[in-house]
């Protein structure tokens, strides 16, 4: 047989004797390195099960410390021993105790036998890796590293923070490139008994030695020394995530390892039994020759390590609650806020809803209740009408409430009247969509039937908190969609905001012509807000309305409205 | 967090251990098979009175989900559960006449159990209606979730106890030895919890859900907290101090990202919603033995009388645990 392996084993021995029992009974030899940490008794009943194959050896045995030096004098004593003992081996394959082939091992052979002269190893160089542990990059080569990453971390990092301090660096030997990659390789003879005879490779190994995690440099730089031909891959699927740490396999990932047509996969959990079941008995398949295609596993990753690190956007729960400003996204989705436009217009939700299409609430943040829309006491999600529930935290309630209702739009009414709460979760959205006729809250009180010193001194606060609110939106850290009109300006031309803010929540709609909202009777305003001057408040909000008192819109009800175009 | 806070908080803990020990004297053994716990044994603690109906489902369910020991306080049974747990070859019971209340509601008790037998290994507290779901649960044992765990060198995992329901009145359909629960009471509510951040303990502060929507919609802020954090590598330096919702030292405590990712989580489905409910929180009512003068029973035993609906229309039925990663509940993280 042209291929051999060498393998290295720590824990779960006993799934390392089965793969090994699998390569060598179908004719591969298989070179395996014990960690000296294994108890004697335990290697001893290792070396007694595997003993009825006489095409397996045990090599001498060091102790593997992750990050070290140490990995490499393991898998160099294997390799020795594989050279030197199987002189039929044309290419040696590096593998660990919890790999798994996928691809009956004829499909390898052939593989392999097509490429005699191909060293498959992933090397690429540092500026090219986006993997590095620690904050760590080229430095792993130029810094010395004597301390243990995981069991004296704080010396480690003193030690690097000291180097780094004095400029501290060591030469690189001359002619090496530092290269970087997988660990799990398969090298021709050729390109291995090349690496191990070199005449150079005292200083080679004392160089490496003080590399901080060898392994996966080693093999990697002194191959592009030798090789006439390298493909930069591994053939063993193994996948890391964002710490560095090897994701693994379970019992659930039967699919998609069938199809990746990898010929062998690491990390794969030690009782995953199915899987072991699977492709260590598996025969009498039609043979492929298929390349390996690890694309979908690699999404799959991907995705996992993306939700670690980003999550998803507007989601607070209970294992992710970003800090202010980290949300990315501090709601799920867009959504609308309309201030004064309820005020201003007849029956404005039903018109905005019929319009709009779109989910409309009147006041959320109403003081004595939640307006759904429609009256609902619950909402999507079970959220709940009660004002007291919703102002123990008024922004969850807005966040959850878009969370809940992903893929809808929603929309609802705001205004001086509403808790204040969320002023600032909504300015500083860039999901939220905030139109605003400033003073229109004036309307109602101008239609109701309380005594005059009430409603002036009611729009005196309502006055002042709108400004405070409209500070906010004002403010450089707003980030929503804003539009603010003074309600003069507003009711002068209700048509072009309108046309505006419905563009933009259905840019896509179909065009065509939606009669406009019918607004409130206005005339006697102008005198309304000239009694309250002369009652010694100064409504600054409104813009201009004469006191005269013609009407500025279209009041009179059997005129022919406007259309807006949706 | 400054020196002498941090101190406060180990004076906290000392204080919790020494109380531990002191209230384990109260507990008697019962069945003591703890010398058949092996080293990678993954061991449940419970605090339980009077809920003979629902052990053999609580055993299957964890027995089934790799747990290989149970160890239980029975906090004076009289309806057989004593008994019955005794004759099972994987309990160790202790059991005490002492007061719940007087014990912190328990956790002195398993406090101390833990510090004897859980040093070193994976620990999961909860009580008989609680059933832990976590990412994979349908596929992979919690023996993969803790190695899992381990190699990341994570030593808790957070799991969101969220509150089951069923349609209809809460008595209706009465529940029977050996029945998934969640047959009967398989709504919940998605989408209504809040969180505050609780910066001496470092953990978050969960409400809401059905208990905050129907039984404190006038103070929400005295509904019932949901966080926990029920699975630890255990080290008899440990100490619950608040139930599960909080432990010390308070970096175990960190089961949630603060930069915007996600970190892998599991939900405690809450089986507390079924017939035995009613006639429980009328015994507890007598009792008073549980959180807080027993407020939660006496809203609940109101809100009972008066509508003892706690399904709505926009209520979820529960299908797996996908499910609950889609709606945001819980997270697998970067374990995939």
């Amino acid at each position: 047989m042209s291929v051999g392996f060498i393998m290295l084993c720590h824990t779960a021995l006993h799934r390392a004797e089965q793969i090994a029992w699998h390569w060598a009974s179908q004719g591969c030899p298989v070179v395996i390195h014990v960690d000296s940490a294994v108890g004697r008794a335990r290697f001893e009943q290792m070396r007694k099960r595997l003993s009825g194959l006489d095409n397996i050896r045990f090599c001498r045995r060091h102790r593997c410390e992750w990050g070290t030096f140490s990995l490499v004098q393991a898998m160099q004593a294997a390799s020795e021993m594989m050279l030197a003992e199987f002189p039929q081996v044309r290419h040696v394959y590096a593998a660990s105790g919890s790999c798994l082939p996928l691809r009956p091992i004829s499909e390898l052979v052939d593989y392999l036998a097509e490429r005699p002269r191909t060293d498959f190893i992933e090397s690429v160089t540092t500026a090219d890796v986006a993997w590095t542990v620690g904050g760590i990059s080229f430095e792993r080569f130029t810094l010395s590293f004597p301390f243990s990453w995981r069991r004296q971390r704080w010396l480690f990092d003193r030690y690097v923070d000291l180097q780094r301090r004095f400029g501290m660096h060591r030469e690189i030997p001359r002619g090496l490139v530092p290269h970087l990659g997988s660990q799990w390789w398969c090298l021709t003879r050729q390109t291995l008994s090349a690496i191990l005879n070199d005449p150079e490779r005292k200083i080679y190994d004392r160089y490496f030695s003080r590399v901080w995690i060898p392994d996966e440099s080693y093999f990697q730089t002194l191959a592009r020394l030798y090789s006439t031909k390298i493909e930069s891959r591994a053939l063993t699927l193994a996948k890391f995530d964002f710490q560095g740490k090897p994701h693994v396999f379970y019992d659930d990932h039967l699919q998609l390892l069938r199809r990746s047509d990898c010929f062998v996969a690491r990390k794969i959990w030690p009782q995953a039994d199915r899987l072991y079941r699977h492709f260590l008995l598996r025969e009498g398949d039609a043979k492929t020759r298929a390349e390996p295609n690890p694309g979908k596993i690699d999404r799959l990753f991907a995705k996992a390590v993306e939700r670690r690190t980003r999550g998803r956007a507007g989601l607070y729960m209970q294992s992710r609650f970003p800090n202010p400003g980290w949300e990315n996204g501090k709601t799920a989705g867009p959504y609308s806020v309309f201030e004064g436009f309820a005020e201003l217009f007849e029956d404005f939700d039903s018109w905005l809803t019929k319009t709009a299409g779109t989910r409309v609430h009147g006041h959320l943040y109403a003081p004595d209740r939640v307006e759904f829309a429609g009256g609902d006491k619950i909402y999507n999600g079970a959220l709940s009408d009660s004002a007291a529930i919703r102002d123990y935290n008024p922004c969850a309630f807005l966040t959850s409430l878009i969370w809940n209702t992903r893929g809808e739009r929603q929309c609802f009414q705001f205004g001086p009247r509403d808790n204040q709460e969320i002023t600032w979760l909504i300015a500083s959205d860039p999901n939220a969509q905030i139109s605003v006729i400033t003073g229109a809250w004036a309307v109602p009180l101008f239609h109701s039937n309380a005594n005059f010193s009430d409603i002036r001194r009611r729009a005196a606060e309502l006055q002042r908190i709108e400004t405070e609110h409209l500070e906010a939106l004002r403010s450089p850290h707003a980030k929503a969609r804003i539009r603010i009109w003074d309600m003069a300006e507003f009711v002068a031309a209700p048509m072009g905001p309108l046309q505006l803010i419905m563009d933009e929540i259905t840019p896509s709609a179909l065009r065509r012509p939606v009669v406009a909202p019918r607004m409130v009777d206005l005339s006697g305003f102008g005198q309304f807000l000239q009694n309250l001057r002369n009652q010694g408040m100064q409504p600054t909000l409104m813009g201009d309305f004469p006191a005269d008192d013609a009407p500025q819109t279209p009041v009179n009800r059997h005129r022919q409205r406007p259309f807006l175009v949706k | 967090m400054n020196v002498i806070e941090r101190y406060g908080l180990r004076l906290t803990r000392q204080r919790a251990r020494l109380r531990a020990l002191r209230k384990g004297l109260e507990l008697r053994a019962v069945a003591d098979r703890t010398r058949a716990i092996r080293p990678h044994d993954i061991l449940a603690f419970t605090t339980l009175r009077n809920e003979r109906i629902r052990l053999p489902y609580f055993l299957k369910y964890y027995r089934d989900m790799g747990i290989a020991h149970f160890l239980m306080v029975d906090n004076a049974s009289d309806d057989g559960t004593r008994e019955y747990l005794a004759e099972q070859p994987d309990v160790s019971l202790w059991t005490t006449a002492a007061s719940y209340k007087r014990s912190r509601f328990g956790v002195d008790w398993l406090n101390r159990l833990q510090m004897k037998y859980a040093h070193g290994h994976w620990s999961l507290t909860v009580d008989v209606d609680e059933f832990l779901v976590y990412p994979f649960c349908d596929t992979r044992p919690l023996r993969a979730l803790t190695d899992w765990l381990d190699a990341s060198a994570i030593r808790s995992f957070g799991a969101m106890l969220l509150d089951m329901y069923p349609k209809g009145p809460i008595d209706a359909q009465p529940y029977h030895e050996g029945q998934d629960p969640f047959e009967i009471a398989c709504w919940f509510d998605s989408g209504n919890y809040t969180i505050q951040r609780n910066y001496r303990f470092g953990n978050l502060w969960i409400q809401g859900g059905p208990r905050a929507r129907v039984f404190f919609a006038d103070a929400p802020e005295r509904a019932p907290a949901l966080n926990k954090v029920p699975l630890v590598k255990w080290n008899r330096r440990y100490a619950y101090v608040s139930s599960t919702h909080t432990l010390l030292p308070r970096g175990l405590n960190a089961v949630f990202d603060q930069w915007g990712g996600e970190k892998s989580s599991g939900c405690l489905l809450h089986a507390k919603f079924l017939h035995t409910f009613v006639e429980k929180s009328e015994e507890e009512m007598q009792r008073r033995q549980h959180y807080a003068g027993s407020r939660e029973y006496l809203a609940y035993s109101a809100g009972i009388k008066d509508n003892p609906e706690l399904w709505c229309k926009w209520s979820e039925k529960y299908i797996n645990w996908r499910q609950l990663e889609i709606l945001g509940l819980m997270s697998k993280g970067n374990w995939a």
